[in-house]
């Protein structure tokens, strides 16, 4: 088996104006499904992606919120936001998803994958990354 | 005279455009990525709320239900559905899209 690699998903745009978001949730379970190291960070606009309570029956496209909850199955648990990002734009944690993985080691344990971070702790996990892929 | 805007405000500068270059008692409809201007607390609700005292602002529902803002639409700016859409464009003499 090869070595495994820290994979940073990087996500900076809002969700249904541009395919971006899709395209890097797709991009990220392919990725999940290869054993790899993923982590993954919304920043600027990307903070929209994880907003909870969408609903998109009136533009007649396919929802994708729900995937981003199946992400704890797929062992993706470090989900960073950027607290300068979400303040900028009114949010806080509570309007995003409450996105869980189950912990193995502590009887599966429900546990938040979400991390609001700085910009400055965000900077240290960007640099820490192995393979950075930007959307 | 109705302006379109459908880009976000904290991505794109067509916001700040079109407030720049639209005169009083105009129309401006909010869509697509452009819907988050029409939330309040946020980096740019008090150019919003200012330019609501001149000129009537307007969000689209589904594009507001689809990103979840629904909750967070800054009082007196009106949501209105793809019909209400075609109406702001039949009543008004021209249309400019700010993309």
């Amino acid at each position: 088996m090869s070595e495994i690699k820290k994979f940073l998903y990087v996500n900076r745009k809002a969700p249904y104006g541009t395919i971006y978001a899709w395209e890097s949730l797709e991009v990220v379970l392919i990725g999940a499904a290869f054993d790899q190291d993923v982590t993954l960070a919304f920043v600027d606009d990307g903070v929209y992606q994880i907003v909870k309570g969408t609903d998109t029956a009136g533009i007649e496209m396919k929802n994708f919120s729900p995937t981003y909850t199946a992400l704890g199955d797929y062992d993706i648990k470090k989900i960073y936001v950027e607290k300068e990002s979400l303040e900028k734009r009114g949010l806080t944690v509570d309007d995003l998803l409450d996105l869980k993985w189950e912990d193995e080691d502590e009887d599966w344990a429900e546990k938040d994958s979400i991390h609001v971070v700085s910009s400055a702790e965000l900077a240290d996990i960007m640099d820490d990354a192995d393979i950075t892929l930007s959307f | 005279m109705l302006h379109t805007v459908n880009k976000s405000p904290f991505e794109k500068d067509s916001l700040a455009a079109c407030l720049r270059m639209s005169k009083d008692g105009c129309a401006i409809l909010l869509i697509e990525d452009a819907v988050y201007a029409a939330t309040d607390g946020t980096a740019v609700s008090d150019q919003i709320k200012e330019a609501m005292k001149t000129k009537s602002v307007y969000a689209l529902k589904p594009d507001v239900d689809a990103r979840g803002m629904s909750g967070k639409v800054i009082d007196g700016i009106e949501l209105i559905d793809y019909a209400g859409f075609v109406s702001l464009v039949a009543d008004q003499n021209s249309t400019q899209s700010w993309l």
